[in-house]
């Protein structure tokens, strides 16, 4: 899922700061508040965490691969806000180390994988009683919440790519990603939607049972005042 | 084990080595690695910048002659550089746009019928496939020249000097040291695994092998954070950054990052004239 540099016009990439540049400011001022003591090294491990989750592959039924973010998982377990920043910094270090995703396009990479995969997934996981003290519900409500999360976040990079031959053409040739709406946006939901939203779903499960076994409390079922 | 165990260990075991090559190199003689690192990075964001414009396969291939002139000055090997970029993303980015040459307008290249199908290999797609393909390779060759040739703590420190908020900064420094123990810890399970294991297993062992791995990551990993924790505490850690060497850019800094802006733009302005 992530875009290298390249597939996206520069435009687009440092466009989509637009969205992604006031999420950061909105997470780190959170952050400034909320983030003290023990959640700071709690959040860099599960940052490091993501970045370990996404270079694991796991094959699927008909021959592909795919892998997992912990987007969702972070959410739950340090926040919303602590998601954007870990996400974000697992994305950054990919993309600096492994050229796993462009530098130019990290901002619209965070965009999907660090704004709207925590930012949703963890409003599905509350809306679908991750509040609530039965342990059973909430597990439900993390799995389900992490496989919509993630499928968004595949539908948005479909979305970006077939944008692409629709606003930048030179003559009758696209620029950048060639393939239009009506491909991308296929090709990422059934990748996704049979393949690595499960699997999304299923590490988001088994970490939150292990956290609660560690006894970190999920972060809706913790004191909200810093 | 075999299949895609044995790629993902070989692919962690390859990402720790390189990044320990990276750190060495860093450090090494070069003109790059003598620059400071706020001019490498405005460097580095101009160049990709003017190579996410071009649209001229001539300019971008006169764009990366100067990436290479630049690796060469930085006495970057060539035989890593150009390797080590050219058979990741950019390979993959050949492999994603083939397809496109079959959907492409004429002229075509070739024509071929198969029963009620009709391939046809478009010249005008080819050409956008090439550009694709070599946009993505500068853009890459660019981000890897940037890491090549600046140790992490001087990149850390470049971005708080363009103010990218501390707690991004924090967590990137820590984040960074924990993503070489994970790397680590999970390189020695598949190692572990792979000594144990005399013969092939299907998809499903290996699903729920890595599903209990991750589990058993995840716990030493928590152990770990609640002894850094405990020995940042320790040190006098309140949660306040605090950078302790100070930047400053000197003539040479300034010349390399406008020198490196009339390259971009002269590129921008030549890929037009022959577009």
């Amino acid at each position: 899922m992530h875009i290298p540099d390249g597939y996206l016009s520069p435009l687009f990439s440092v466009g989509s700061g637009a969205v992604t540049v006031p999420a950061w400011s909105i997470a780190a001022a959170r952050l400034r508040r909320s983030l003290r003591g023990r959640s700071v090294p709690l959040l860099a491990l599960l940052s490091a965490f993501s970045f370990a989750l996404m270079l694991v592959s796991f094959p699927v039924p008909g021959g592909t691969s795919a892998h997992a973010v912990g987007g969702t998982l972070i959410a739950i377990a340090v926040g919303p806000w602590a998601a954007v920043v870990g996400v974000s910094v697992a994305l950054v270090l990919q993309a600096l180390f492994l050229g796993d995703g462009g530098v130019l396009a990290i901002p619209v990479n965070c965009l999907n994988l660090a704004v709207v995969l925590p930012l949703l997934g963890f409003a599905m996981y509350r809306l679908a009683g991750g509040s609530r003290p039965d342990r059973r519900r909430r597990l439900w409500a993390a799995g389900a919440s992490a496989y919509v999360g993630i499928t968004a976040a595949a539908l948005a990079v479909g979305v970006e790519l077939g944008l692409q031959p629709l606003l930048f053409r030179a003559g009758a040739q696209p620029v950048y990603a060639p393939y239009t709406i009506g491909q991308a946006v296929p090709v990422m939901l059934v990748s996704h939607a049979l393949g690595a939203s499960f699997v999304e779903a299923a590490v988001t499960v088994l970490g939150l049972v292990y956290l609660e076994r560690l006894g970190v409390r999920p972060f809706t079922m913790r004191d909200p005042s810093p | 084990m075999s299949g895609w165990l044995e790629r993902t260990a070989a692919g962690i075991a390859g990402s720790v080595e390189r990044a320990v090559f990276t750190e060495e190199h860093a450090r090494g003689p070069g003109w790059l690695q003598r620059v400071d690192p706020r001019a490498k990075l405005g460097m580095f964001l101009v160049a990709v910048l003017a190579a996410g414009f071009l649209t001229s396969l001539p300019a971008l291939l006169a764009l990366y002659a100067v990436v290479l002139a630049a690796a060469r000055a930085s006495r970057t090997p060539f035989g890593l550089f150009v390797p080590r970029v050219w058979a990741g993303i950019p390979l993959f980015a050949g492999i994603v746009v083939v397809p496109s040459l079959l959907l492409g307008r004429p002229p075509y290249l070739f024509s071929q019928r198969l029963g009620p199908l009709t391939l046809a290999l478009s010249i005008p797609a080819a050409a956008a496939a090439l550009v694709f393909v070599a946009r993505v390779g500068v853009s890459v060759s660019l981000a890897a020249l940037l890491v090549l040739t600046t140790p992490w703590a001087d990149l850390l420190r470049s971005l708080h000097a363009v103010r990218v908020p501390p707690v991004f900064v924090l967590v990137l420094s820590m984040t960074y040291r924990y993503v070489f123990l994970l790397l680590h810890t999970l390189s020695g399970m598949l190692e572990a695994r792979r000594s144990r294991v005399v013969a092939p297993t299907g998809g499903r062992e290996q699903r729920a092998w890595i599903a209990g791995g991750v589990a058993v990551l995840m716990n030493r990993s928590f152990q770990l954070g609640s002894d850094v924790y405990a020995a940042m505490l320790a040190r006098g850690f309140t949660g306040e950054v605090r950078i302790h060497r100070r930047l400053s850019m000197r003539g040479a800094d300034w010349l390399a990052l406008a020198g490196t802006a009339a390259v971009g733009a002269a590129a921008v302005a030549a890929g037009r004239l022959l577009a």
